[in-house]
């Protein structure tokens, strides 16, 4: 049984995309639409889980992230702890589930897990009582599902269908969890095509395997795309011999005028921040009418609002 | 038991009686979905120059922790500002009292109205809230496990069923 479901097929983890029924995903996508009014209001707060205590589980340092969860936990009314755990060193399993009991003795309904470790979030999703919800806020190079479904938000705001779509990825695919959760994404939804554009040394192995075309050369791989969406190029990855220089990794794999060009008209330009300019990505692009950038922050509290409380709604009787 | 009364009827004598209220500049907002079908039929016949706003309350039910998410929430629209307005809110069935008391609520959140006022077309008792309409289409005692629901939204009917 899928870990993530509940026995009604209904979602009480989100932790990764892949395997959940694209039913699913657009469940989330149309509840996120309903909770994009809220910003409309001059209060923007919906009562959804009032009384219920969202515990932001962060091991590993992030900005946008934590703030939009803890934003969307407030606007649902929620109460909201944010803790952030610093790791020098990778926390040991043992260690870990004695702070996870620690904090659920504080009766808490939910953890926002993020951690340098692919699997941190199945681990504490699998340890959890039951009526505690776990949603995944990137582990390791695994998986950072909420991020995906925000640009799949994004997508559609922008694009209607994804049927027609042909959507590029772009960048450090290897390293990348919201690469990953993009494709998996990208093919439940049905996209026509989805591409992936780096260097060799960037491109994981069982990209094949993922369900997607691989392209070396980015202009070749830019051409007639609906979607772009760059990955922001982990500078600590240069000195591991992958990359020669950050100059040459924009020469060849940063998003220029020129290059953007080459996709249609009508394309447009993501990316899951925090951006390096002139290094994946120039700044007339970042900054110019076809980047959807700054909407992505925004549809992220929507994305978020509607996977807590589809969560919260799950967990709810047996709590 | 009372024969229920034709919709048009039952419009006819809900826009008059809110005519004759003599209300300055009203807004009105409709309660997904029966509700907005109604407020569509009001807001044509009493000719209110301000579009009709229209409300899902779902994200405002005291039920959330016991049923969950209510599939295909619609987003509230209030194109206007509601601020020292005097509102029209509109359903089609008044049972319990507690969609009025979500829909309120949500109102709120958008501002501060003058006044709100509240029409239905049908009072089936019931009520579990102290919540009365000011202007109602038709009164009528129906047991609880009777169902009064509004087709529509072209033509719109009211049937009574045996709930599920």
């Amino acid at each position: 049984m899928n870990l993530q479901l509940d026995q009604d097929g209904r979602l009480r983890h989100f932790l990764t995309v892949e395997g959940l029924p694209p039913a699913l995903l657009t469940q989330i996508l149309d509840t996120a639409e309903s909770f994009s009014s809220v910003i409309g209001k001059s209060v923007k707060k919906v009562p959804l889980l009032r009384g219920r205590t969202v515990m932001n589980l962060f091991f590993e340092a992030s900005t946008r992230t934590r703030t939009t969860f803890e934003l969307a936990a407030k606007r649902l009314s929620a109460d909201v702890i944010n803790l952030d755990i610093s790791t020098s060193s990778a926390v040991k399993g043992e260690s870990l589930l004695d702070t996870l009991w620690t904090l659920e003795a504080m009766q808490c309904d939910m953890f926002v897990v993020r951690h340098r470790d692919s699997g941190a979030a199945h681990f504490i999703a699998r340890h959890v009582r039951p009526g505690v919800s776990v949603i995944n806020a990137g582990d390791g190079r695994h998986a950072h599902p909420t991020q995906a479904m925000l640009d799949m938000f994004t997508i559609r705001q922008h694009k209607g269908d994804f049927a027609p779509l042909v959507v590029a990825i772009v960048g450090d695919i290897l390293h990348s969890r919201v690469a990953r959760s993009q494709i998996h994404a990208l093919n439940a939804l049905g996209v026509a095509e989805v591409r992936v554009i780096g260097p060799r040394t960037l491109l994981p192995r069982d990209i094949d395997d993922l369900g997607a075309r691989v392209f070396y050369d980015m202009r070749s791989g830019l051409r007639d795309v609906d979607v772009v969406c760059m990955l922001r190029l982990q500078r600590e990855r240069m000195e591991g011999a992958l990359l020669p220089s950050e100059a040459e990794f924009f020469r060849r794999y940063g998003l220029t005028e020129d290059k953007l060009a080459l996709a249609k008209p009508d394309a447009i330009v993501m990316h899951p921040g925090p951006i390096n300019r002139g290094v994946e990505i120039d700044s007339a692009v970042a900054d110019g009418p076809r980047s959807v950038i700054l909407p992505q922050v925004t549809n992220g509290i929507a994305v978020r609002m509607a996977v807590m409380s589809l969560a919260m709604q799950a967990t709810g009787e047996a709590a | 038991m009372t024969e229920l009364e034709p919709v048009e009827v039952l419009l006819d004598r809900i826009a008059s009686e809110l005519e004759a209220k003599r209300l300055e500049r009203p807004l009105m907002i409709g309660i997904h979905t029966g509700g907005v079908w109604v407020a569509q039929r009001l807001h044509e016949r009493l000719g209110l120059p301000e579009p009709l706003g229209t409300l899902d309350i779902a994200f405002h039910r005291d039920d959330f922790s016991r049923i969950g998410m209510q599939p295909q929430v619609r987003p509230s629209r209030l194109p206007f500002d509601v601020d020292d307005r005097h509102v029209i809110l509109v359903d089609d069935v008044l049972y319990t009292g507690r969609t009025v008391r979500a829909a309120l609520n949500e109102i709120f959140d958008y501002g501060r109205p003058a006044s709100v006022l509240l029409a239905v077309l049908v009072d089936r008792g019931g009520r579990e809230l102290p919540i009365a309409a000011d202007v109602t289409g038709q009164r009528l005692e129906l047991p609880p496990g009777q169902q009064l629901k509004l087709q529509g939204p072209d033509p719109l009917s009211m049937v009574i069923r045996a709930q599920a």
